[in-house]
C-alpha cells in the first residue's frame, strides 16, 4: 500500500522546527549506511567525525571560525530566497571582499594602524556588492538570470584572485609561492581567547544575525521581500518596487558575503592565496535553507555545518577518511531536509487512495 | 594555415559536445516544466561513472552506459524530491549540484590522475583521409556523433511527433494537461531522467575523450553554461548546437591564444568562456517578447493536481 | 432527499445514471449521495451555487477526481471512470469553464492533444474543417490559441470533444465568457447537437440560460441533491430560491442624478505592451464623480486587465492621460495613488490581493500601510495590524478562525470580502473593484454589494469592471463596454439594455463612438 499525501489547510508550525530535526537524524543514519559501505567501522567514523572536534576548547573555538563565514554569507542569502532572488555566486562576492580588503592591508603594509581594520571591513563589504551589482543591473536591466550571471562571476573573481597572487601582489620574499605578503598586525582579525583562533568576526557574526532577524521579522523592507518572494503579483499589486528590492537583495548579500570573505582573509587565513575560496559561499546556500531561511534557524544551522568541515578534517587524519565525504554529507543534509519539507504542508496517510486531493 | 583552422575547427566541435550533450538533455526537461539546476553535479557524477566503467570493464562503450545510468539517477533523486514531495526546483537543483561535486570527488579519489586512452576515433576508410573534409567530418569519435544524432532526434521527437507535442504541453500548462488526462508528473520524470542521462553523458566526454582522465570538478562550470545555452537557443535544439559550437570556440581562444603568445596573463584568457555566458544570457534575456513566446510557461513550477 | 432510480421498464435506457455518489475534501463534503440520470438527447442543466458540488460531480464523471462511494452506469452497464481517457473511450467530452488549451500550440495541435488517437496532421485539419462548418464554429486550425478571441478558444474546445464524436457532452459554466449573442449562438449549436441523439450535462449558475437551453434541471445545494425540474415550467425565482435554499435579498441602489466632482478622469490612454499575450488599449477616455457606480463590461481579454493596471498604477503612462481628485496621476505608482485616495480590489484575490501563505494580520498591511499608520520609521506596527485585522473581520462578518489565519485558509467569499473591507476601511474617495463577486456565494455577493452601494452613497466614486451583466445592472448608475481595447461611451443604465450592453461586446459599437477603430469591427 502505498503512503500518499493530504495536503494540510495551513502550515504546520511544528514542522517547520522538526524538518530540519529530521534531516540531521536521517543524515546520520545514511552516514552510517556510508561509512559501512566505504569500509570503515561506522561508530569510530561518527566518533571522529561528530564528536572529536568539539571535545577541546581549541575545537570548540575552530568551530566558532569556520561558522563564522557561513553565518554570514547565510544571513544574506536567505533574505535574498525570500524574495526569490536567487544569488548562487556568494563565492565569488566573497573572493572580491576578500581581494578589495586584503589589498587594503597590503597596500598600507609597513604603515598601518588601528584604522585599518575597519576600513577593510569597509572596503570588503564593497567589494562584495560591487561583484554583486553585477548580476543585479544585468537582471533588473536585461532580465538576465541571476543565478547564471552571479554563478557565472565566480569563477572570473577565482580567476581573478589568481593572477593577483600569481602576479601583482605576489609576495616578493615568498619563494616564488602563489600567495600574498602576510598581513601586519593591524590588519589582522584581533583573538578573542587565547589558546584558540577564535576572533572578532565571530561576535559581528552574531550581529548581523540580529540585524537580519529584525530586518525580515519587524520592518517594512522584510515585508516587502517576503511578499515578493512568496507573491510576485501581490507585490505589484502593492506597488512594492520589484527592481529596488532586487538591488536591495543582491547588494546586501553581496556585502555580507563580502565581509566574510574579508574576515576570512584577515583572520584564519592572514593573507591572500588561492585558496581563499573554500565553498563557503556555495556551503551558504545549504546553511541558509537548514536555517529555514531565518536568521536564528541559519546560526544553529552554521554551527552544524562547520561542525561537518571540522569533522571532516578530523577524520581524515585518525582515519583517513577521504576528504569529500563533507560535501556528500552536506549535500544529504540538504536532500532530507528539502524531502522532509513536505510535512510541513502535507500529511503524509497509508491507505487507499480516494483520487486526488483538491477542492471542487 | 589551412591546417591551423582544420585544426581550430575540430578542437571546436570537440569542446563543444560536452556542452551539446548536456543542454540538449536539459532542453527536453524544461519543455516539460522542470528546471534542473543540478546540470553540474550530474556531468560530474556522469564524468566519473564513465572513467570507473572504463578502468574496471575496459570498455569504452560500458563506460559511457555507465555514465549515462549515473546521471539519470542522480536525475532520479531530483525528480523524487521536486515531483514526488513537491520540492522546490531551484534549491533541489542547488543541492544535486553540491552533492554531485562531493559524491563525484569521493567516487574518483583513488582514479585522481590516472590517464587513460582516448575514446576511439571512428574512422571512416578513404573519406577520413580527405584533407580538410577528411578529419573535419569523419574522424571522431561515437559520442561526436552521437550527441550530434541526438540533436537531431530531439528536434524531430518535438516538433513531429505525438509524445513530443504531449511534452511540450505538459510544459506549457500542466493543469490543462491533467485536466485531458495526460500524466503530467509520469511525463515530467521521463524528461527529467533523459536529461540526466544525457548530462551523464556530457561528463564523460570529457573524462573519457577531452581530457582522458579524471579530475575533481573537472567539469569548471560546464553544467552552468550549458543551462545557459538553454536560454540562448531559445529552447529550440538546433540553436543548441550553434552555441554550443560558438562556446566551443570560445573556450579554444584560451588555449590558442597563450600558444600563439599573446600577451595576456592566462588567467584573463581562462575567464573568457565564462564572460561571454554572460554576454549571451543579456543579449537574449532583453528581448522579453521572445523569451516569453519561448519558454515554457510552466518551467520551474511544482505542479499540484488541484483537482 | 433522494429520487427514484431510473431504470424502470417505460424510460429507454438512460445515457449515463450515477447512483449514490459521495466525494470529500479535508473539511467538507462535496457530494454526499448524489444521484442523477441523462437520457440521449436530453439537454439537462445541473444548477447549483459556487461550491454546490457541480464541478466535483463532473469531474468524477469524466474521471479526472475518483468518487469515495458511489456507482456510474454507462447505458445501463457499471462502468469505470479512471481517466479522462477512459471517459473519452466511452464517448464523454468535456469543456472546461477555465480553458484548458495551451497558448503557445496552434489550434489543431490543441485538438490533437484532446484525441486519443490523434490522425495525420493533414487528414486532422481537413476533418476540423469538416465538423466546424457542420456546426457553425469557425475556427482557423493554424492559429496560436494566444491569438484567439474568448470566443474562438471555447470554439477550439467544443470542436476538441465533437471531433471525438461524443455521446455525452458535458459543458462547465460555458457562457460566462461570452456576450449574449455569442450565446444564443452556442445555444444552436448545442440543440443541433441534441437532436442528433447527443446528451448534454450543462452546468450553470444563470437561471434564465437554463430555462430557454434545459428541458431537464437538477439543483444542487451544499453536496446534495435537492430538486429536480423542469426549468421551462417553473420561474426564474423558484430555481433560485431552490439554489440558494431562501429568499433571495438583492441589494437596492438608488441611481445618483447630480452631476458631483469627477474623482476619476482617464484622457486618451492607449498602451504599448512588451507582453505578446496582452490587449492594446486604444484611447480610452471616460469619468468617475463622486457618488456614481460606473460599471465596465466586456468579455475577457478585451483590454480590460490592461486598463485594471493602468489604474492602479502597475503600469504608468505619461502623466496626464490618468487623473486621481484633480491631479495628474498617470506617472504614479500603485502607493503614490493610494495616498491620493485610490483604493483597489484585484479580480484575482488569492495570489494578488492576499498573499495565500501570510496570515489575515499580514495581509492587511498589504493594502493600507500608507493610509493607517501601519508602519513608522520602517518598522511595522504589528499590533496595530492584529487590530486592523480584527475591525476587518468583525465589520465585514468574515468568517476565519481569526487574524493569525493564512488567506488561503479562507473561502473565496470570505477573503473577498475580508479584501473589499480592508480597502473600504482605509476611506478611499475612489475605489476600483475588478470581478468582485466572481465565484463568490449568493450571501458574500449580497454583502459585497450592498458594501459597494454604501461607499458610494458616502461620497466616494465606485468602478466596478465585470463580466457578469447582472452585476452590472443590478450595481452601477452607467455602463460601459470594452472590446478590442477600446471603451464605448457609459450609457446610464436606465437607457440601454442587455441586448444593447451585449451588442457593444460583440463589437458593435456605434459608428459615432467606433470613429478610427472601424477597422476591428467585424
Amino acid at each position: 500500500m502505498w503512503p500518499r499525501l493530504v495536503p494540510r489547510g495551513e502550515a504546520s508550525p511544528v514542522m517547520v522546527w522538526m524538518t530540519p530535526v529530521l534531516a540531521v537524524a536521517l543524515t546520520l543514519l545514511a552516514g552510517t549506511a556510508l561509512f559501512a559501505a566505504l569500509g570503515y567501522p561506522p561508530g569510530r567514523a561518527l566518533h571522529a567525525y561528530f564528536v572529536e572536534p568539539v571535545s577541546t576548547f581549541y575545537g570548540l573555538g575552530e568551530l566558532a571560525v569556520k561558522a563564522t563565514p557561513l553565518t554570514l554569507t547565510a544571513v544574506g542569502l536567505a533574505i535574498g530566497f525570500r524574495a526569490n532572488v536567487w544569488n548562487i555566486g556568494a563565492e565569488g562576492q566573497l573572493v572580491m571582499g576578500a581581494v578589495l580588503g586584503g589589498g587594503l592591508a597590503l597596500a598600507f603594509w609597513g604603515e598601518e594602524g588601528p584604522w585599518l581594520m575597519p576600513a577593510m571591513l569597509l572596503a570588503g563589504i564593497l567589494g562584495g556588492a560591487l561583484w554583486a551589482a553585477i548580476p543585479a543591473f544585468l537582471r533588473t536591466r536585461f532580465n538576465a538570470s541571476e543565478i547564471l550571471v552571479s554563478l557565472m562571476m565566480v569563477y572570473v573573481a577565482t580567476l581573478f584572485l589568481n593572477w593577483l597572487v600569481h602576479g601583482p601582489w605576489r609576495d616578493p620574499e615568498g619563494f616564488n609561492f602563489p600567495q600574498s605578503r602576510m598581513f601586519g598586525n593591524d590588519a589582522l582579525m584581533p583573538v578573542l581567547f587565547e589558546g584558540t583562533r577564535l576572533h572578532l568576526g565571530t561576535p559581528i557574526a552574531f550581529a548581523v544575525v540580529l540585524g537580519g532577524w529584525f530586518l525580515l521579522a519587524r520592518t517594512f523592507v522584510g515585508f516587502q521581500i517576503k511578499v515578493l518572494g512568496l507573491t510576485p503579483a501581490a507585490a505589484s499589486y502593492a506597488g512594492f518596487d520589484q527592481r529596488r528590492l532586487i538591488w536591495f537583495c543582491l547588494l546586501l548579500s553581496g556585502g555580507l558575503a563580502g565581509l566574510a570573505g574579508v574576515i576570512e582573509a584577515a583572520g584564519p587565513v592572514g593573507q591572500l592565496t588561492p585558496a581563499i575560496p573554500q565553498g563557503y559561499g556555495f556551503t551558504a546556500i545549504i546553511v541558509a535553507f537548514l536555517g529555514r531561511l531565518h536568521p536564528l534557524g541559519i546560526l544553529l544551522a552554521a554551527l552544524l555545518i562547520a561542525l561537518t568541515y571540522i569533522g571532516g578534517e578530523s577524520a581524515q587524519i585518525t582515519l583517513q577518511l577521504p576528504i569529500a565525504v563533507t560535501g556528500v554529507f552536506q549535500g544529504m543534509l540538504l536532500f532530507f531536509l528539502l524531502a522532509t519539507d513536505v510535512l510541513i504542508r502535507y500529511r503524509v496517510r497509508w491507505g487507499a487512495p480516494a483520487g486526488e486531493a483538491g477542492r471542487a | 594555415m589551412l591546417e591551423t583552422v582544420t585544426a581550430l575547427l575540430i578542437a571546436t566541435i570537440i569542446a563543444a559536445t560536452p556542452l551539446l550533450l548536456a543542454a540538449t538533455g536539459e532542453l527536453v526537461a524544461e519543455k516539460s516544466g522542470v528546471l534542473n539546476l543540478g546540470v553540474e553535479g550530474m556531468m560530474l557524477v556522469g564524468a566519473v561513472s564513465g572513467f570507473i566503467g572504463v578502468q574496471v570493464t575496459g570498455s569504452g562503450t560500458l563506460g559511457i552506459v555507465a555514465a549515462a545510468l549515473a546521471g539519470a539517477l542522480m536525475a532520479l533523486v531530483f525528480a523524487f524530491l521536486t515531483l514526488g514531495l513537491k520540492a522546490n526546483q531551484v534549491a533541489t537543483g542547488l543541492a544535486l549540484t553540491l552533492f554531485g561535486i562531493g559524491l563525484s570527488a569521493l567516487m574518483g579519489k583513488d582514479f585522481v590522475g590516472t590517464p587513460h586512452d582516448r575514446l576511439p576515433q571512428l574512422a571512416v576508410p578513404g573519406l577520413s583521409d580527405l584533407p580538410v573534409i577528411g578529419p573535419l567530418l569523419f574522424g571522431h569519435d561515437a559520442l561526436v556523433y552521437l550527441a550530434l544524432a541526438l540533436v537531431a532526434a530531439v528536434h524531430w521527437f518535438l516538433y513531429h511527433t505525438r509524445r513530443g507535442l504531449v511534452l511540450r504541453a505538459v510544459g506549457e500548462n500542466h493543469d490543462a494537461a491533467h485536466a485531458i488526462g495526460y500524466p503530467v508528473l509520469r511525463i515530467r520524470l521521463m524528461a527529467t531522467l533523459f536529461g540526466g542521462a544525457m548530462s551523464g553523458l556530457g561528463g564523460a566526454y570529457l573524462s573519457l575523450a577531452y581530457t582522458p582522465q579524471w579530475a575533481e570538478n573537472m567539469t569548471a562550470g560546464r553544467g552552468w553554461i550549458a543551462l545557459a545555452l538553454v536560454v540562448f537557443a531559445t529552447w529550440k535544439p538546433g540553436r543548441v548546437l550553434v552555441g554550443a559550437w560558438l562556446f566551443g570556440g570560445v573556450t579554444l581562444g584560451q588555449l590558442y591564444g597563450q600558444g600563439l603568445g599573446i600577451p595576456v596573463p592566462s588567467q584573463f584568457m581562462a575567464m573568457l568562456p565564462y564572460l561571454a555566458t554572460v554576454l549571451v544570457l543579456v543579449a537574449i534575456s532583453r528581448d522579453r517578447v521572445r523569451i516569453r513566446l519561448n519558454a515554457p510557461a510552466c518551467i520551474g513550477k511544482t505542479f499540484h493536481p488541484a483537482a | 432527499m433522494t429520487f427514484p432510480n431510473a431504470g424502470s421498464q417505460e424510460r429507454p435506457v438512460p445515457r449515463l445514471e450515477a447512483r449514490g455518489i459521495t466525494k470529500g475534501f479535508p473539511g467538507t463534503l462535496a457530494n454526499d449521495h448524489v444521484d442523477l440520470v441523462l437520457d440521449p438527447g436530453e439537454i439537462h442543466a445541473l444548477l447549483g451555487e459556487n461550491g454546490a458540488g457541480k464541478s466535483t460531480l463532473v469531474k468524477i464523471i469524466y474521471g479526472v477526481l475518483k468518487a469515495d462511494s458511489g456507482t456510474l452506469l454507462w447505458e445501463g452497464r457499471p462502468v469505470t471512470i479512471a481517466s479522462p481517457a477512459d471517459a473519452r473511450r466511452l464517448g464523454i467530452g468535456m469543456v472546461f469553464q477555465h480553458f484548458s488549451l495551451f497558448e503557445s500550440l496552434t489550434a489543431a495541435e490543441n485538438i490533437a492533444l484532446g484525441l486519443d488517437s490523434a490522425p495525420r496532421p493533414r487528414d486532422l485539419a481537413a476533418r476540423i474543417r469538416e465538423v466546424s462548418k457542420r456546426y457553425g464554429l469557425d475556427v482557423d486550425p493554424d492559429r496560436h490559441v494566444f491569438s484567439l478571441s474568448v470566443g474562438e478558444r471555447q470554439r477550439v474546445e467544443i470542436l476538441r470533444c465533437l471531433l471525438q464524436e461524443p455521446k455525452l457532452l458535458i459543458m462547465d459554466e460555458p457562457t460566462s465568457v461570452l456576450t449574449p449573442q455569442e450565446v444564443s449562438r452556442l445555444f444552436e449549436t448545442l440543440r443541433q447537437l441534441a437532436d442528433e441523439g447527443v446528451t448534454i450535462l450543462y452546468i450553470s449558475h444563470k437561471l434564465e440560460e437554463i430555462r430557454s437551453l434545459c428541458t431537464q434541471a437538477t439543483v444542487l445545494r451544499g453536496g446534495r441533491i435537492v430538486g429536480a425540474v423542469d426549468p421551462r415550467t417553473v420561474s426564474a425565482r423558484t430555481l433560485a430560491e431552490m439554489m440558494i435554499g431562501g429568499d433571495l435579498v438583492v441589494p437596492a441602489h438608488e441611481p445618483v442624478e447630480s452631476a458631483h466632482a469627477p474623482r476619476l478622469v482617464v484622457r486618451n490612454l492607449s498602451s504599448t505592451s512588451d507582453d505578446p499575450f496582452a490587449t492594446e488599449l486604444r484611447d480610452v477616455s471616460f469619468e468617475v464623480r463622486a457618488g456614481e457606480i460606473l460599471g465596465i463590461a466586456g468579455v475577457a481579454g478585451n483590454g480590460q486587465a490592461e486598463l485594471l493596471a493602468a489604474l492602479s498604477g502597475e503600469s504608468t503612462t505619461a502623466a496626464d492621460h490618468v487623473e486621481i481628485e484633480g491631479q495628474a496621476a498617470g506617472h504614479l505608482g500603485p502607493r503614490a495613488r493610494r495616498a491620493l485616495g485610490l483604493a483597489f480590489v484585484p479580480e484575482e484575490r488569492l495570489g494578488r490581493g492576499a498573499v495565500p501563505e501570510m496570515t489575515l494580520a499580514e495581509n492587511a498591511i498589504l493594502g493600507g500601510a500608507a493610509s493607517r499608520g501601519l508602519v513608522r520609521s520602517g518598522v511595522i506596527d504589528g499590533q496595530g495590524a492584529r487590530a486592523f485585522a480584527d475591525r476587518i473581520i468583525d465589520l465585514f462578518k468574515v468568517a476565519t478562525r481569526g487574524h493569525g489565519a493564512e488567506a488561503r485558509s479562507l473561502s473565496g467569499g470570505n477573503l473577498q470580502k475580508f479584501i473589499i473591507g480592508r480597502e473600504i476601511l482605509n476611506k478611499p474617495r475612489l475605489l476600483v473593484a475588478a470581478a468582485p463577486t466572481w465565484g463568490v456565494d449568493a450571501g458574500a455577493a449580497a454583502a459585497i454589494h450592498q458594501a459597494l452601494i454604501d461607499l458610494a452613497a458616502d461620497g466616494a466614486a465606485v468602478l466596478v469592471v465585470s463580466q457578469d451583466l447582472d452585476e452590472l445592472f443590478a450595481l452601477c448608475d452607467r455602463i460601459a463596454v470594452m472590446f478590442h481595447g477600446r471603451l464605448s461611451h457609459p450609457q446610464p443604465v436606465g437607457q440601454t439594455s442587455v441586448e444593447q450592453i451585449g451588442l457593444l461586446m460583440g463589437g458593435l459599437f456605434d459608428r459615432s463612438e467606433a470613429g478610427k477603430g472601424d477597422r476591428d469591427v467585424a
